[in-house]
C-alpha cells in the first residue's frame, strides 16, 4: 500500500462530476506532481483529501488509516498539511503568531510554539518578515509564510495547491528550492501546479488529469510529451506572472 | 372545528400582512447580502407617518399607505447611501459591523420618535377596525380581510414589477450575481440604493396595514423584524414566492400557537421556527420544495 | 510586561482598591456599574472580539446569570450569594448546548440565533410563571442595606478575575487558536484546529464572566425580572457596544469602553434626562461609522484626525 492511496474517488456537485473515480498512489518522499487545466477537478480532488469535501464514493488511506470521513483537523493532526490556491494568511496576525499557530499543533506550550516557529521561519527564510502582519505581505512572502505555518506543524505530507500562480520568475525559483528543501528534509510532497517550470522541475512522477478523470501519468517527461495532455492544454504556454 | 377553521382563517390573512412586511426584507437581503435590522423601525415609522396622516387629515390607513411609502422609500434611499454603505466593505476586527450599525440606526429612530410622540400608545380607531363578519360560525376580521387583499396586489404587483420591467430585472440581476450585472450595465450602487428605498416603502406599507386593528407605540417593531426574518430566512433569501409563503405559514403557525396554548409565547413560536430552521434548513424552504 | 505598564498597572490598582472609601454613595454605585459592565465588556470581547463570533444575544447568559441565585431563593429558600455560584454555573450549563447547536452557523447568522435566543428566553421568562415568577420579578433583601462599598469590592474583584482570565487565555494557546478561528475558519481547521470545540473553549469563559456579572446584579439591585436582565438593547447591544467603542480583540480596549459607556451614560441622564436615551444610540452609530475598530484599534486615525497642521514628511508615518 502506498503511503497515500487515493481509490476510486469520485466526488458530485449536484449534477456535475468534478471528481470523476480517480486512484493514485504517493510514494513516501517522493513529490508528486498533478496537473490539469481549469477546472478539472484538481483542487477539488485535494479538499476531498483534507475532507473540505467528502467523496461520494472511494477511499482515501493516508499510511494505512482511511481517512476519508475523518474531520478535517485530525486529518491535520495523523500528518497530512495543506496550502490553499487562494492563500489564506491569518491577517491580523503577525509572520510569526501565524507560523505559532501551526507550531501548536504539536505543542500547548506557547514558548516552545515560538521556538519552532523561529526555527521554521529560518528555513524558509522568513526571518525579516517575522514581526509584519500577515495582510501586509506580498503575495509571495503570503504564500511562503502558508508553507512555513504548514511545516510547523511537523507534516508527513504536504499537500502544496498552486504555490507558484501569481509569482514572477524570480519568486518561482525560490519557491521551488523550498520544495526542494521541503522534500530533502523528509515531507512528501503532493504538488498541484499550472506553471509547468514548476512542477516538470520539481515532481518526481506525476499525474494529468481533465474533466475529473486521469488522462495520463508518468515521468514528468512522459507526460510533457504525452499526446492526450498535448490535447488537453493546446495552446497553453509556460505561465509568467508578474 | 369552528375554532379551527377560524384560527386558520386568521392566520393566512395576518400571515398575508407579515409577508409583505417580509418581502421588503428579502429583497433588500438579496441584493445586499447584508442582514438589516433596521427595517422593522422603519415600519415603526411608516406608521407614525399613517397616525400622523390621519390625525391631521383624517386620511384612513389604507389611503395614508401612498405617502407614508413615498416618503419611507426616501428615507430607506437616505440611509442606505449615506450610512450603511459607508460602512460596507470596511474591515474591521469585528466582522458585524453593517449588521451592528443597522441595529444602531434602529434604536436611534426608536428614541426619536419616542421623544416625538412619547411612548403612549396610539391608534387609528374607527367603526370599521372592529368589524367582523361571519361565515357559518367562524368570525372573520374586516380589516384584516381588507389588509390582505391590499397586501396581496402588492406581491402580485412587485411580482409584474420585478419580472416585466427592466428596472425590476436589474434588482433581481443585482441580486442573483452583483459582478455580473454590473458587466451587463446595470448601475448596482444605484439599485442597491433604490432596493434598499423600496424594501422600506414595502414595510411601511406593511405597517399600515397593521395599523388599523394594532395599537402603536414606538417598541412595536421588535416582533415584526424577528417574524421578517423567519420568513425571510424560511423562504430563501431574495424569494418573493419564498416570502410569500413564508409568511403565510408563520401567520397560520403563529395563531394556532396563540389560540391552542398561549397567546403570550405566540411570538415564541416564530423565534423556534427560526432557530430550527436556521439549524436545519438553511437554504429554507426551497430545499424541501424543490423550487 | 514592560516596567512602565508594571507601574501603570500597580497605579491603577491603588487607584481603584483604596480610593473609593472616600468617594460618596453615588460615585460608589457609578463605579459598581463599571465595574460589572468590564465584567460583561470583557468577557463577551473573548467570544466575539478574539474568537470572532459575534453574539447578538449575551443577555441570555447575564439573565441567566441573575436567575440562577433567584430561582434557588425563590423555590428552596437558599440565600441569594449561592447566585455567585449558580447563576455561572446555570450560565455555562446551558451555553453548551448553545454553543454545539449554533457554532455550525457562520457570521451574522449566529448573530442572529444569539438574538432569537436571548428574546426566546426572556418571553419564556416573563411567561413561565410558576417557575421564575414571571414579569413581576424577584426582591431580595440586601445583605448590606444601603451601604455600597462591599458590593464594589465584590464587583471589582469579579471584574479583576475576568480580566486576568482573558489575559492568561489569550496569552496561551487558546487565544492563537481562538484568533485564527476569527481570522480564517477554514484555514484553522486545515491547521488542526478542532473549530467547534474552541469555540466552545472561547464560550465557556464568555458565558462564565457574564452570568457572575449578572449574579453580582442581583445581589446589589436585589430586584431582578425578565425584561431587564434577558434585554436585547439595554444588555446584549450595549455589551457589544462597550467593547466596540473600546476596542474588539484587545485587553483592555473593553474596559476603557465599558467605563466611558458607565460614566458617558450617568453624566448624560443626570444631565439631559431623557433625550440621553436617544444620544448613545446616535453614538453607537458614529462609532459604527467611524471609529469601528474602537478607541484602542483606531487609536492611529483618531491621532491622525488631531494632527492635522503637522506637516508631512515623505516617508513619515
Amino acid at each position: 500500500m502506498a503511503y497515500l492511496e487515493i481509490q476510486h474517488v469520485v466526488r458530485r456537485f449536484g449534477g456535475l462530476v468534478a471528481v470523476n473515480d480517480i486512484t493514485a498512489g504517493i510514494e513516501q518522499g517522493e513529490i508528486f506532481g498533478l496537473i490539469g487545466p481549469n477546472g478539472s477537478g484538481k483542487t477539488t480532488l485535494f479538499n476531498c483529501i483534507n475532507n473540505y469535501y467528502t467523496a461520494n464514493s472511494g477511499e482515501i488511506v493516508f499510511k494505512g488509516i482511511p481517512i476519508t470521513r475523518k474531520p478535517t483537523h485530525e486529518i491535520c493532526k495523523l500528518g497530512i498539511g495543506r496550502t490553499f490556491q487562494v492563500v489564506k494568511p491569518l491577517r491580523r496576525m503577525t509572520v510569526l503568531e501565524n507560523v505559532m499557530v501551526g507550531a501548536f499543533l504539536r505543542t500547548s506550550n506557547a514558548t516552545k510554539a515560538r521556538d519552532k516557529a523561529m526555527e521554521v521561519l529560518d528555513f524558509c527564510e522568513l526571518m525579516h518578515r517575522k514581526d509584519m502582519l500577515a495582510k501586509d505581505l506580498p503575495i509571495a512572502d503570503k504564500k511562503r509564510v502558508e508553507i512555513a505555518r504548514c511545516l510547523a506543524g511537523d507534516p508527513e505530507l504536504m499537500l502544496l495547491d498552486e504555490t507558484a500562480a501569481g509569482l514572477n520568475l524570480r519568486e518561482i525559483e525560490a519557491a521551488m528550492e523550498i520544495v526542494k528543501k521541503i522534500r530533502d528534509s523528509g515531507i512528501t510532497c503532493f504538488v498541484v501546479e499550472h506553471v509547468m517550470k514548476f512542477i516538470m522541475g520539481l515532481s518526481d512522477r506525476m499525474m494529468c488529469i481533465n474533466f475529473g478523470s486521469e488522462i495520463a501519468r508518468g515521468t514528468p517527461q512522459e507526460i510533457a510529451s504525452h499526446p492526450e495532455v498535448i490535447k488537453a492544454y493546446l495552446g497553453e504556454e509556460y505561465v509568467e506572472g508578474g | 372545528m369552528t375554532l379551527l377553521g377560524q384560527t386558520l382563517i386568521t392566520g393566512v390573512l395576518i400571515g398575508g400582512i407579515y409577508a409583505i412586511i417580509a418581502i421588503g426584507m428579502t429583497l433588500i437581503m438579496g441584493v445586499m447580502k447584508i442582514i438589516n435590522l433596521v427595517h422593522g423601525a422603519l415600519m415603526m415609522v411608516g406608521m407614525y407617518v399613517c397616525l400622523v396622516l390621519f390625525k391631521s387629515f383624517g386620511l384612513h390607513p389604507y389611503i395614508g399607505m401612498i405617502p407614508a411609502m413615498v416618503i419611507l422609500f426616501g428615507i430607506g434611499y437616505f440611509l442606505q447611501k449615506y450610512s450603511i454603505e459607508r460602512v460596507a466593505g470596511v474591515e474591521t476586527i469585528l466582522p458585524q459591523s453593517q449588521v451592528l450599525l443597522t441595529l444602531a440606526l434602529a434604536l436611534t429612530i426608536t428614541e426619536i420618535v419616542r421623544l416625538i410622540f412619547s411612548s403612549d400608545y396610539q391608534s387609528t380607531y374607527t367603526p370599521f377596525s372592529s368589524k367582523c363578519f361571519y361565515v357559518g360560525d367562524m368570525s372573520i376580521s374586516v380589516p384584516y380581510l381588507v389588509s390582505f387583499v391590499i397586501a396581496m396586489a402588492f406581491v402580485a404587483g412587485l411580482h409584474l414589477f420585478l419580472t416585466r420591467t427592466d428596472l425590476g430585472r436589474s434588482v433581481v440581476a443585482t441580486a442573483q450575481d452583483k459582478d455580473a450585472a454590473i458587466y451587463m450595465g446595470v448601475d448596482a450602487k444605484r439599485i442597491t440604493n433604490f432596493t434598499f428605498g423600496l424594501g422600506t416603502a414595502l414595510a411601511a406599507a406593511g405597517g399600515a396595514l397593521l395599523l388599523p386593528v394594532f395599537y402603536l407605540f414606538p417598541d412595536i417593531w421588535g416582533p415584526y423584524l424577528t417574524k421578517s426574518f423567519v420568513i425571510t430566512v424560511l423562504g430563501g433569501m431574495g424569494s418573493t414566492v419564498g416570502a410569500l409563503s413564508g409568511g403565510l405559514l408563520l401567520g397560520v403557525a403563529e395563531t394556532f400557537g396563540a389560540t391552542y396554548w398561549s397567546p403570550g409565547y405566540s411570538n415564541v413560536v416564530g423565534l423556534i421556527i427560526f432557530l430550527l430552521v436556521l439549524l436545519f434548513l438553511p437554504g429554507g424552504l426551497k430545499t424541501i420544495i424543490g423550487r | 510586561m514592560t516596567k512602565k505598564n508594571w507601574f501603570l498597572l500597580a497605579i491603577l490598582g491603588v487607584v481603584v482598591v483604596a480610593i473609593p472609601p472616600f468617594l460618596g454613595s453615588y460615585f460608589q454605585h457609578v463605579l459598581i456599574l463599571i465595574m460589572m459592565w468590564v465584567t460583561m465588556a470583557t468577557a463577551w470581547n473573548l467570544l466575539g472580539g478574539y474568537c470572532g463570533q459575534v453574539s447578538f444575544g449575551h443577555a441570555v447568559f447575564f439573565g441567566l446569570g441573575a436567575y440562577g441565585g433567584g430561582l434557588l431563593h425563590l423555590h428552596w429558600g437558599t440565600s441569594p450569594w449561592w447566585g455567585m455560584i449558580a447563576g455561572p454555573l446555570l450560565a455555562v450549563i446551558i451555553g453548551i448546548p448553545i454553543g454545539l447547536i449554533t457554532f455550525r452557523l457562520r457570521g451574522a447568522y449566529f448573530a442572529l440565533a444569539m438574538l432569537a435566543l436571548g428574546e426566546t428566553f426572556r418571553i419564556v421568562f416573563i411567561n413561565w410563571e410558576p417557575v421564575t415568577a414571571g414579569a413581576v420579578g424577584m426582591i431580595f433583601s440586601r445583605t448590606w442595606g444601603a451601604q455600597k462599598l462591599p458590593y464594589y469590592y465584590i464587583a471589582l474583584a469579579v471584574a479583576a478575575l475576568s480580566i486576568y482570565v482573558v489575559y492568561r487565555l489569550v496569552h496561551s494557546k487558546y487565544g492563537y487558536y481562538f484568533v485564527s478561528i476569527r481570522e480564517d475558519q477554514d484555514a484553522a481547521e486545515g491547521l488542526g484546529i478542532p473549530t467547534t470545540k474552541y469555540k466552545l473553549y472561547a464560550l465557556i469563559p464568555s458565558a462564565f464572566f457574564t452570568g457572575l456579572a449578572g449574579a453580582v446584579y442581583m445581589n446589589y439591585i436585589a430586584y431582578i425580572e425578565p425584561h431587564s436582565v434577558f434585554n436585547l438593547s439595554a444588555i446584549s447591544i450595549m455589551m457589544m457596544l462597550c467593547v466596540m467603542l473600546g476596542g474588539a480583540g484587545t485587553l483592555w480596549g473593553p474596559v476603557l469602553g465599558a467605563a466611558a459607556y458607565t460614566i458617558l451614560s450617568e453624566a448624560l441622564r443626570a444631565g439631559i434626562g431623557p433625550l440621553a436615551y436617544l444620544i448613545f444610540p446616535i453614538i453607537a452609530c458614529l462609532i459604527i461609522m467611524f471609529l469601528p475598530d474602537g478607541i484602542i484599534g483606531d487609536w492611529g486615525k483618531i491621532k491622525r484626525v488631531f494632527s492635522r497642521r503637522k506637516p508631512v514628511y515623505a516617508g513619515g508615518e
